[in-house]
């Protein structure tokens, strides 16, 4: 007689963690259309970052500061080594270079309107300065990179900072491409070429290469804008002692360092997930060059990469920045993502807070594009007032928690304030693992 | 004419000098001596001068010129002209790597042989070349005129957007979706205006054209290697 099994027990279905869902999808995808998947935006996979970090506040070794009444100072002066004109900024959150091609006109107003109520600096991007940003942003960051589409020395002339690009943190080692859709007559007119076609950006400057030739490149743009306004070296988040220490060589101001969190207006997936390295790991690093330099605060330390809120702003500026800088969190704040638009989003086969495909230039937001329908939906002064009301809840809250650690200027905030709820987030930050003093690789100890 | 001498006068002096004529200047003829193969010099102006410099000069000399004619008894470092906007600026000798990266208008023109990526990522400007370039020249050039009289060296025009590259003597090889293109009479028109500006001694009927196939404008797998 045999055994009757149909009433028995069944084996679950298990997923595969290696080959999950989305890697089969992708794998499917790949396997359909022969096209790598190309997407805006920084790395969406979980790394060791800043809510891996606790301020420790005050207690009875150290007494804060009254919440809302004792003064804390945010400002902050960039350029500060070479410059004639630094840079002063009332806080310490500036916004990331992002192009008009990427983003519209209206986008691109916005993030100067809103800056400039907040007291900081807002960045160009690639593709050259338009008079709208220009005109609506009190300090502006004109960035030079190795394409140099839409650079000339007029507009150069009319920044208040220069910033070379080296890298970016979501692709660091890599260039940029915009597509053919958002290339309108304005966009192709800005950048030499003809409308309609991709655009790539390269990843090498075209003129130098190494920090000998940078240097040399560097005394060229303070000839020509007579040694009056800062440089900004920014680099992507990869090896950030070496990369700061030969930004500091090469003459820079300002080091920008942009960790793999930060976003791009396009670039390969496998690009922006698995090349360089979170924001969290770059920051020490940094500093310890410029320490070693004896050049802390002389040069100062932009930090940019996944900043979302003022804790993160202080703690960035707990392990040593004198800044930091917003790209994507600005955008949200323009209304990138905004669940209202879910239905739009649905029908380009995404969801709200997800949604990527900025190069398509279909945005239902309005924002990374520059379809002129969907771009007249963002009004640039209400978009500016949304950014200055998070810029300044952003630095309420960075004054909150340095006050609570009895600071009364945001940049005394110091590493001894902070801890670690990781293993990894000791390491990269160099601050002890909570409950303990120690963190991996702390001198003078074994691990 | 006005002797600037860099034995005595400081790269910011000079530079500050040349940058503050006025479009209307009377003082229209410069002369630099004792350059020395310094950096940046003569960089950013913007006034119809001429600038001569006695001497060789190291990197980025006449770089994001306007309007200026400035010629370099010599022979120039990388990045000559780089990013030029208009103006002419002549090199009696050889020019080494990146003349006339990015620029957008003008005219450079290049007595001696250049060395490699010679017109990267032009955008405008007019190139003339009496002798060799090296390998990589017009690598993503966008647009404006690179004209060679003699060879050209591997990977020319590689990922090529509008510009047009004359050469007369041998292509070493071309690059990425660079192809040689019929020469028609309004080629053989412009090269002649080219020739002519540049001072050469050559005949635009003994140049092959080259240009984009536009094979990589957009984004495609069968592009990819």
């Amino acid at each position: 007689m045999k055994d009757d099994h149909s009433s028995a027990p069944r084996t679950v279905p298990i997923q595969s963690a290696t080959f999950s869902n989305p890697v089969n999808a992708e794998i499917r995808r790949a396997a359909a259309t022969g096209i790598y998947d190309i997407r805006g935006g920084g790395a969406k996979r979980k790394v060791p970052h800043f809510d891996d970090l606790l301020f420790l506040g005050a207690s009875i070794s150290r007494y804060p500061l009254e919440g809302y009444r004792e003064a804390c100072d945010t400002s902050v002066t960039l350029g500060t080594r070479y410059a004639k004109n630094p840079i002063k900024l009332d806080i310490p959150i500036t916004i990331a270079g992002m192009s008009f091609g990427a983003l519209s006109g209206p986008a691109k107003e916005a993030l100067g309107r809103g800056a400039t109520l907040a007291g900081t600096s807002t960045t160009t991007g690639d593709g050259g300065m338009t008079p709208e940003e220009r005109g609506h942003s009190k300090m502006l960051v004109y960035q030079y990179l190795p394409s140099r589409y839409g650079m000339n020395p007029d507009d150069l002339r009319k920044a208040d900072a220069i910033e070379v690009v080296v890298g970016q943190g979501a692709k660091p080692g890599g260039g940029g491409m915009l597509l053919g859709q958002k290339i309108t007559d304005r966009v192709a007119q800005m950048r030499n070429l003809p409308k309609g076609i991709d655009q790539r950006s390269a990843c090498r400057h075209p003129d130098w290469t190494g920090p000998d030739d940078l240097e040399i490149k560097i005394l060229e743009l303070r000839e020509i804008t007579g040694w009056k306004v800062p440089i900004y070296i920014k680099v992507g988040g990869a090896r950030p002692y070496f990369d700061t220490t030969l930004a500091v060589k090469a003459g820079a101001d300002v080091v920008v360092i942009d960790g793999m969190q930060g976003g791009t207006a396009a670039t390969q997936d496998v690009f922006i997930e698995h090349v360089g390295m979170p924001t969290l790991a770059c920051i020490r690093e940094a500093v310890r060059a410029l320490e070693d330099l004896g050049m802390h605060r002389e040069v100062q330390l932009i930090v940019s990469g996944g900043i979302r809120t003022g804790a993160d702003v202080a703690k960035c500026m707990a392990l040593g920045a004198d800044a930091v800088s917003i790209g994507t969190a600005a955008l949200i704040a323009l209304g990138d993502n905004d669940p209202k638009w879910e239905a739009e989003y649905q029908k380009l086969g995404t969801t709200a807070g997800a949604y990527d495909d900025w190069h398509e230039g279909n945005d239902p937001a309005g924002i990374s594009t520059q379809n002129p329908d969907l771009a007249a939906r963002l009004d640039p002064v209400e978009g500016g007032r949304r950014l200055r009301n998070y810029l300044k809840v952003m630095t309420l809250e960075a004054q909150t928690i340095a006050r609570a650690c009895g600071k009364n200027k945001l940049q005394n905030l110091e590493p001894e304030d902070l801890c670690a709820l990781t293993m990894e987030a000791a390491a990269m930050a160099k601050v002890p693992l909570a409950g303990t003093d120690w963190w991996p690789g702390k001198p003078g100890t074994t691990f | 004419m006005q002797t600037i001498d860099m034995a005595t006068t400081a790269l910011r002096d000079l530079n500050a000098t040349l940058q503050a004529q006025a479009e209307a200047t009377n003082q229209t003829a410069w002369e630099i001596v004792n350059p020395k193969g310094s950096h940046a010099i003569a960089v950013g102006l913007d006034a119809p001068i001429e600038v001569t410099v006695k001497g060789s000069t190291g990197y980025y000399c006449a770089g994001m010129n306007k309007q200026a004619t400035i010629t370099v008894n010599g022979s120039v470092g990388p990045g000559v002209a780089e990013n030029m906007m208009s103006g002419t600026v002549i090199i009696d000798g050889d020019a080494s790597q990146y003349a006339g990266a990015t620029g957008h208008g003008g005219t450079l023109i290049i007595k001696g042989n250049a060395s490699s990526r010679c017109g990267i990522s032009m955008k405008g400007i007019d190139i003339i070349v009496h002798g060799n370039v090296g390998h990589m020249s017009a690598f993503m050039a966008q647009s404006g005129n690179l004209v060679v009289c003699g060879d050209a060296g591997d990977a020319l025009g590689d990922s090529i957007y509008e510009a047009r590259l004359f050469v007369r003597g041998s292509v070493k090889s071309l690059g990425a979706d660079c192809i040689e293109k019929e020469m028609r009479p309004e080629h053989i028109a412009l090269l002649a205006d080219l020739l002519e500006r540049g001072g050469c001694d050559a005949k635009p009927e003994e140049f092959k054209r080259y240009g984009s196939a536009r094979q990589l404008y957009n984004f495609n797998i069968d592009n990819a290697y």
